[in-house]
């Protein structure tokens, strides 16, 4: 089967800085990839390099088995969904507006756009779904704006998606109930996704596997089962950072 | 009196509105441009204040001798004018746009938003009141400095405050100062209230 994406020594420089370091490993359909890591680690640059925000400086990134750098960009970009910490909502766009944006670039007719809409709407449980379309994102809590972001990032239903500190800026009662809802989607719709997080308990509860950076290298790529066995200073750093559980 | 404060009035709201259109033609375009073209930014911009530090009654001077665009009339002033009200827009509309949320920019560029898709659906809407303060900065200020329009033959209210100024007639003077000044506040609160309107996420 061809790995839905896959890295093949790929590294990235700032002039002299380097920010990754020879990263290779695929990603199969079904998985949750963590990428876990310290700040500056190198794992947002190597989540934007899968929608070809950022290309590599040397080495390839393949998606379904294609450069990067050969796909039509709007053709890459649409058949990944892209969730942010902050969401990255459009502020002067209604909930249904953002969530139905994709779908109207891709020229979907209006009622079909307000059916999918309304869909997952209710998905996400932004019930009652016409009360929440019609409101701009400042009307609504954190995570429900974070869910918006799901929403959105779902919309043209894309067989990848990318999140990037999803939770990060969530209250951590919130925090949690977003892990859950994570799990609960990823049980019904089985979308592949990368996930990017420096929180090792996030990394545990929501991935099948880990793949651990320090300073833009691969240091362990494992499932959570080994991971809490691994050796080596960077993987017991953050493992003091579970041990009082 | 009445029916020449009538005219003045009106070549005065011509002069503006002339003058406003081209601007706002130019500035807001040419702010996108500079957007996405970091070097010739300085350029542009050094450009347009040095068009907004020469002594207004002196621009008018200089562009009498000019052929085309200068003369006599009120062509010189329209292209004076225009030239004046440049900066407010230019500038208000690249800080307008470069001050767009960069995570905002990002998820329409992850989105696959083309650059025009990007401008239309992201830039322009979000920086749209910045834009528009801009424009009525510019438009009070134009309304203002069109009255030394009537000093090169421009017409407009102008041609009262100097006919006052030569005679020392205080109420031709007001005559000009006063419909000026008004005219200054209606477009002040007219455009702050479309301002406003634009705010409503």
């Amino acid at each position: 089967m061809i790995p839905l994406v896959e890295f093949a020594r790929v590294s990235y420089t700032i002039g002299q800085k380097s920010i990754l370091r020879g990263l290779s490993f695929s990603l199969q359909p079904g998985e949750t990839l963590v990428l876990l890591g310290r700040s500056g680690s190198g794992k947002t640059t190597a989540l934007k390099m899968i929608n070809a925000l950022i290309h590599p400086t040397s080495g390839e990134v393949r998606v379904e088995g294609k450069a990067t750098t050969d796909w039509d960009p709007v053709r890459l970009k649409r058949r990944i969904g892209y969730v942010i910490q902050d969401t990255g909502l459009f502020p002067h766009f209604t909930v249904a507006e953002n969530i139905g944006l994709v779908p109207k670039l891709e020229g979907w007719k209006p009622e079909a756009i307000e059916k999918r809409v309304g869909e997952l709407l209710d998905q996400l449980q932004l019930t009652p779904a016409r009360d929440f379309a019609h409101r701009y994102p400042r009307e609504l809590s954190g995570g429900q704006r974070q869910r918006v972001g799901v929403a959105r990032a779902l919309a043209i239903d894309p067989p990848l998606l990318l999140y990037d500190e999803p939770f990060g800026a969530l209250d951590p009662v919130t925090r949690v109930e977003a892990q859950r809802q994570f799990l609960a989607l990823r049980e019904r719709l089985g979308k592949t996704a990368v996930f990017v997080t420096h929180d090792v308990r996030e990394a545990l509860l929501v991935a099948t596997r880990i793949g651990l950076l320090r300073e833009g290298a691969l240091e362990l790529l494992t499932t959570p089962q080994d991971f809490l066995r691994a050796q080596g200073s960077e993987v017991e750093a953050f493992l003091q950072c579970v041990g009082d559980r | 009196m009445g029916p020449e404060l009538a005219q003045l009035t009106a070549e005065h709201l011509w002069l503006v509105s002339i003058s406003m259109s081209i601007a706002v033609a130019i500035g807001v375009p040419a702010g996108i441009l500079l957007t996405r073209r970091a070097g010739a930014r300085n350029w542009v911009l050094g450009f347009a204040s040095i068009m907004q530090t020469v002594p207004s009654l002196a621009l008018f001077g200089f562009l009498i001798p000019i052929p085309l665009i200068g003369g006599i009339g009120q062509r010189t002033a329209i292209v004076a004018l225009a030239l004046y009200a440049l900066l407010p827009i230019l500038r208000n509309t690249l800080v307008g746009i470069l001050s767009v949320d960069a995570s905002v920019r990002e998820s329409g560029v992850a989105m696959g938003m083309t650059n025009g898709q990007l401008l239309r659906y992201v830039d322009l809407p979000l920086a749209s009141r910045t834009i528009l303060a801009g424009i009525r900065v510019a438009t009070v200020t134009t309304i203002g400095t069109a009255t030394i329009a009537a000093a090169i033959g421009g017409g407009g209210l102008g041609v009262f405050i100097f006919r006052g100024l030569a005679s020392v007639d205080a109420s031709q003077i007001l005559a000009g100062a006063v419909p000026a000044a008004l005219m200054a506040l209606l477009a002040d609160g007219g455009l702050g209230w479309i301002e406003r309107r634009l705010s409503s996420w």
